[in-house]
């Protein structure tokens, strides 16, 4: 029993890093960067929407949305600030920037916000745990809700990718920058877009990570950010349902060798699996998909 | 108090950070700057007070209470005693052990004679082996490891040290009787929580008790608690003691509440802090205890007198840190008067009589406790307060 209680802490855990790997996986997709500046964005959606329910009152749907809408602009201005004058220089470049994005989005919440911890008030806390096993093995409504979201926008994001205009435009952006340019498409229009989408998602990803671990800090994002990242990449960076995937099982994996092995070790493990299977399959676990790039 | 952590993975570029964020600094700084002057008095000579600690940055809350509680024992002694007036000037350090050198130099330009701190642990461990040298006076509001005080014969601390309050709480909990079986939660990554732990499970060896379960965390932004409440539960732990900040805490207590686990809950001075947190679910705190030395709630006349001043001032409740400073700057005052230090005293003068003072005569009745005494390795002796939380408030147990 003690071993299935464990295994629901880790779908808690993976399921928040299956939804902060989603927004990775989007933008490193189709404008082929990794957004390193994503947790950050997450933290600060989860401020916004903090103060939201704190100091102004607002129901949840609609400080979620508010949430959304500072982030989706939050993510275009700083695609258009930060990223957009170095296209075409070298990913390093980018890479680079995204850090010191990351950075300044990190001491600019601490100068808002200040240090001292804010406690989130999770967007489900009139809702019940699922008690199974007499009560022994206990799902939280968190969990329950944060992969239901998960999927639901894991299947939109495909259907999006897929069949709307805007998202073909995005696939050929993917597949080749100046072949997409020469057909009409406008480039900058696709990329911002998808920083909008992954932008947004990080506030829900924020909103849904609080809501499971609600002290908010200016480094809230930072930490959850690495890992999410490393699950898209062992889910096959680029490919969606390879982040949900790979954000399960890493949590998964990061909870039973806590459990198991040792605390301290369990984050060594988790990046040494990662190892081995980046050995064993470069692409990552579902990285077939990487041919269609989301 | 204590090591706050260094932020995370991307250390090393915190130099191309600096650049980015000169310009945002350089506004800061003007900011605190002007917060920070000096009070100055009217003519009279003033005994000049240093402070240093943390007035911005991730560790601002601990320097800010520190430099305010200073400030108003500073203000009443400079009100009721016309013939010795204080001064005080108090430096940020950002917990950086480099800028809190810096700040003692700028201090020791100033003409310091008296130096209140450092707040944090790393800055205190710097700064007191450049006093030593200088044969300055060192009083510390907070740092609690044994390595600020080591060897350095001019550093006291106004805090327990952090094995003192680990023997304390094992004392406490075996005097008591609390808990069957102990369980411990503590980072292992922090050497105050991991001072606090050794002491605690060597304590409780002596009195023949073991501790059924020991979960480890390796960083205070560490999110996932199942795994160390899962064992504590399955080991049958009716008492979790938890050396460590009350940020993590916060998350225990409340992954605990969801699997319906409530054992008693035993936090030590690093749990204060905890009621203040913007948002926090006071009843998740309901029977709580904690070993802190100040109590705000407390039915002391000083201390609410000196809480109704703090909140009139800062608009906000006072913590133990800024307890300590108050206490800090009231021992300062009853050692110049016993000594007969004025503002003629050389710093090296005032130094070798406050030495002699805190290892013999000294004993002192503060808010954080009564009749404090100091060894000569620097550390003080007073007598710890149980404290549980119930109905949002700290009632001394």
């Amino acid at each position: 029993m003690t071993a299935l209680t464990y295994l629901t802490g880790g779908l808690s855990l993976g399921s928040v890093y299956a939804i902060i790997a989603l927004g990775y996986t989007m933008v490193y997709g189709i404008a082929k960067m990794l957004n390193f500046a994503h947790g950050d964005v997450i933290m600060i959606g989860g401020y916004v929407v903090f103060c939201t329910f704190t100091y102004m009152n607002l129901p949840v749907w609609l400080g979620l949305l508010l949430g959304m809408v500072v982030c989706t602009v939050l993510g275009i201005v700083i695609e258009k600030l930060a990223y957009k004058p170095l296209r075409g220089t070298s990913s390093l470049a980018v890479l680079i920037t995204a850090i010191g994005v990351s950075y300044f989005l990190q001491n600019a919440a601490l100068l808002v916000f200040g240090s001292a911890p804010k406690v989130f008030t999770s967007m489900f806390a009139k809702a019940n745990n699922i008690e199974l096993a007499d009560g022994k093995l206990i799902l939280t409504p968190e969990t329950i809700f944060t992969i239901l979201i998960c999927v639901l926008i894991m299947i939109g994001l495909q259907v999006f990718i897929t069949k709307t205009k805007m998202g073909k435009a995005m696939r050929a952006v993917s597949e080749d920058n100046d072949a997409a340019r020469l057909m009409g498409i406008n480039v900058n229009q696709a990329i911002s877009t998808t920083f909008a989408i992954g932008s947004a998602l990080a506030a829900v990803a924020g909103v849904l990570l609080c809501s499971s671990y609600p002290t908010l800090m200016p480094t809230t994002g930072a930490m959850p950010g690495i890992k999410a990242f490393t699950a898209a990449v062992f889910g096959g960076i680029g490919s969606i349902p390879g982040a949900m995937v790979g954000g399960l099982i890493l949590g998964i994996i990061e909870i039973l060798s806590r459990a198991y092995i040792s605390t301290e070790l369990s984050d060594a493990i988790v990046f040494g699996v990662l190892i081995v299977v980046l050995l064993v399959k470069p692409t990552g676990l579902l990285g077939r998909k990487i041919t269609e790039k989301v | 108090m204590k090591t706050v952590r260094a932020h995370g993975v991307k250390g090393m570029l915190k130099r191309a950070l600096a650049v980015v964020m000169a310009g945002t600094m350089v506004l800061s700084m003007a900011a605190c700057g002007s917060e920070a002057e000096p009070a100055a008095e009217s003519g009279s000579a003033t005994v000049k007070i240093g402070g240093i600690g943390p007035l911005t940055g991730s560790a601002a809350v601990y320097g800010n209470a520190v430099y305010h509680g200073a400030q108003i024992a500073v203000d009443e002694i400079n009100a009721k005693d016309p013939n010795f007036q204080f001064e005080l000037n108090f430096q940020d350090d950002e917990n950086d052990a480099e800028k809190a050198v810096n700040a003692y130099q700028k201090l020791k330009d100033w003409g310091v004679q008296l130096l209140l701190g450092t707040v944090t642990t790393t800055p205190c461990v710097a700064v007191s082996a450049e006093t030593f040298a200088d044969r300055v006076f060192e009083l510390t509001p907070s740092a609690s490891s044994t390595d600020v005080t080591k060897g350095k014969d001019n550093v006291f601390q106004l805090c327990f040290t952090d094995p003192n309050q680990g023997t304390t709480a094992a004392k406490y909990l075996v005097d008591n009787n609390l808990g069957e079986k102990i369980a411990v939660i503590y980072n292992n990554a922090d050497a105050y929580s991991t001072g606090i732990y050794n002491a605690f499970t060597a304590e409780l060896k002596k009195s023949g008790k073991d501790v059924v379960y020991t979960g480890t965390f390796s960083s205070d932004d560490n999110a996932d608690f199942s795994v160390q409440l899962t064992g504590a539960q399955s080991a049958g732990a009716d008492l979790v003691f938890m050396p460590i900040y009350y940020t993590p805490a916060s998350m225990i207590l409340a992954q605990a509440s969801k699997m319906n686990y409530a054992p008693t809950f035993f936090g030590v001075d690093g749990m204060d802090g905890i009621l203040a947190m913007e948002g926090f679910n006071k009843d998740l705190a309901e029977n709580l205890m904690l070993m802190t030395p100040f109590n705000p709630w407390s039915k002391d006349e000083k201390v609410a007198a000196f809480v109704k001043t703090y909140e009139e001032k800062y608009g906000e409740t006072p913590n133990q840190f800024a307890a300590d400073a108050y206490d800090v700057v009231y021992a300062f005052y009853a050692a110049c008067q016993a000594k007969g230090v004025t503002a003629e005293t050389p710093a090296s003068d005032a130094c070798e009589a406050f030495v002699e003072y805190f290892t013999t005569e000294a004993k002192f009745d503060g808010l954080t406790g009564k009749g404090m005494t100091w060894g000569t390795n620097g550390e003080v002796s007073k007598d710890p307060v149980v404290c549980v939380i119930q109905g949002g408030i700290y009632v001394d147990r």
